[in-house]
């Protein structure tokens, strides 16, 4: 089993942390893992992006060109890898800020408007936990329990009163219908 | 087995360096290695070591000398148009013997360049990082573990020999977080009554110095030196074999490309082309002897690297050009794709496959 994430949206939506996470349940969970972030002169408001490879075998290359699971928190971010995912592979993006028709042969399509989902439960700012809360429900190398238990290893100390906001949100999002 | 905690490259790589018993940090903030002086910022006060951002590149390396002299184990770190900088010192870091760590997180050059990954700065590390006769151990890491791990390794051989070691990384290898087990092994420690460190009447005094005005003498120096680095030749190659039993078809590569490489090899094999790697981890000394081994067996070689051209000179000097070297690679900042590598190996291997 070898599953590739690309995690992608504004910078300052918390892709890399939500990558961070993942590669922690995975560490957890006794699998090989590595992330890889797009670094640069992008800030608040530009496009950030993360690899994260989740494998049972040791990993070759970091980098996620064609992911099988995408995530997709803006609309340039979905449009640019939008024909990258593999074949066979998975789409989910926030559909509170991406609006009309999402079309593409071959991959399963999953909306969720988590950034609606956030303001409403008043977690603002954590629509990139529920989204990948809502991954986890729809993919079995992953499991709720596991990124439970990695939250509490990649919130820091001192954010550590945010835990509970953060297992709501991945919660919110596991348990989401479309 | 220690367990593994999710890290950066760069701040593994700190933390290691403080492990081997490194309290002398002498750096300068630059894109994409800049995580490592955060790190050294953050714990060096804590544990009674130095951490000091100096006013330019140009000074952390002359302090990294001072310190060094004492006997201490100091280094610096920088990304390439900051290692440029740092060329005189390394020069005189050589000229007087000194053990010392640096480090190049590499970015596309040349000039500012940018800040993408690159392995541009392979000419300097092997050849050129500044004037005079000498090297440097160049350690080439390609995971997060080892750049963990060389950091010990770079440490130490740089003291059993005397000379400086350089971790050449790249950004990618900076910037990715891979699980890390920081258990490290054994420092060792060699004899250091060359240091000057001053307050003892018990023996000569020691000078550290690379100022030699007679020729001749300064002759006999450069001759020693060399025959200590033939020492480190025949003794402290170190390299990675992979799926070369049977290939026909050999990849050279380090680093992030080595990555890479190993996807489009496992892509390749199963397309029926029997192709492998030998993948240099010192980069100096180059794994010579090995390479003109494979060259008896298989029928090409391809160098995958992130530069316009550097590492595959190394190949066709190991192997007497004996098979051909194709050339596989991106610059600037950008990295070799799964596809670019695998399109060259099938031109390696003939063409039609």
């Amino acid at each position: 089993m070898t599953k590739q994430v690309l995690i992608a949206g504004f910078g300052g939506q918390g892709v890399l942390f939500a990558g961070k996470l993942l590669a922690y349940e995975g560490l957890l969970d006794g699998k090989e893992v590595s992330w890889l972030p797009s670094y640069g002169p992008e800030m608040r408001g530009g496009t950030a992006n993360c690899s994260v490879t989740i494998s049972d075998a040791p990993i070759g290359s970091p980098i996620v060109a064609n992911p099988d699971i995408l995530i997709a928190m803006n609309k340039p971010s979905l449009d640019k890898y939008i024909n990258e995912t593999k074949e066979g592979g998975q789409i989910f993006y926030d559909s509170s800020l991406i609006s009309g028709e999402v079309k593409r042969d071959g991959v399963e399509i999953y909306p969720i408007p988590a950034t609606k989902i956030a303001d409403e439960k008043g977690l603002k700012t954590l629509a990139n936990i529920i989204m990948l809360g809502h991954m986890i429900a729809k993919n079995d190398f992953v499991s709720l329990e596991g990124a439970k238990g990695a939250l509490s290893k990649v919130v820091s100390e001192r954010h550590k009163d945010l835990l509970n906001f953060n297992v709501q949100a991945l919660t919110l999002g596991y348990e989401y219908k479309a | 087995m220690a367990e593994k905690v999710l890290m950066k490259g760069n701040e593994a790589l700190a933390e290691a360096a403080i492990m081997a018993g490194c309290r002398h940090y002498f750096g300068y903030p630059i894109t994409p290695q800049t995580e490592v002086a955060a790190y050294m910022a953050k714990r060096m006060p804590k544990i009674g070591g130095v951490f000091l951002q100096a006013e330019s590149e140009i000074a952390a390396i002359n302090m990294v000398i001072g310190a060094a002299a004492t006997g201490k184990r100091a280094m610096t770190s920088s990304s390439s148009p900051g290692i440029a900088l740092k060329s005189e010192g390394l020069s005189y870091l050589a000229g007087c013997d000194l053990p010392a760590l640096i480090v190049n997180v590499q970015r596309g050059g040349p000039g500012l360049g940018g800040i993408q990954p690159s392995q541009s700065d392979y000419f300097h590390a092997t050849r050129g990082a500044g004037h005079g006769d000498f090297h440097m151990i160049v350690l080439a890491p390609s995971s997060v573990q080892e750049m963990a791990s060389f950091v010990f390794k770079g440490f130490n051989l740089a003291e059993k020999y005397r000379m400086t070691t350089m971790i050449l990384a790249d950004g990618t290898m900076g910037q990715m977080m891979e699980p890390v087990s920081l258990e490290m092994g054994e420092i060792e420690s060699y004899d250091k009554s060359w240091c000057a460190c001053g307050g003892s009447d018990k023996r000569p005094k020691n000078i550290v110095n690379s100022l030699f005005l007679q020729a001749e003498e300064l002759e006999q120096f450069n001759i020693r030196r060399y025959e200590k680095y033939a020492e480190v030749e025949k003794n402290e190659v170190m390299y990675e074999e992979y799926m070369m039993d049977d290939a026909e078809i050999c990849i050279a590569a380090f680093g992030i490309a080595a990555r890479v490489s190993k996807n489009a090899i496992d892509e390749a094999r199963k397309m029926g082309i029997k192709v492998g790697m030998i993948r240099p981890i010192t980069l100096w000394p180059f794994p010579k002897e090995v390479f003109n081994k494979a060259a008896d067996k298989v029928k090409a070689f391809v160098s995958v690297e992130m530069s316009m051209g550097q590492l595959i000179e190394d190949v066709e000097l190991a192997t007497r050009c004996k098979k051909p070297v194709l050339l596989c690679n991106r610059s600037g900042g950008m990295i070799p794709t799964l596809e670019d590598v695998i399109a060259k190996i099938k031109e390696a291997n003939g063409g039609a496959n």
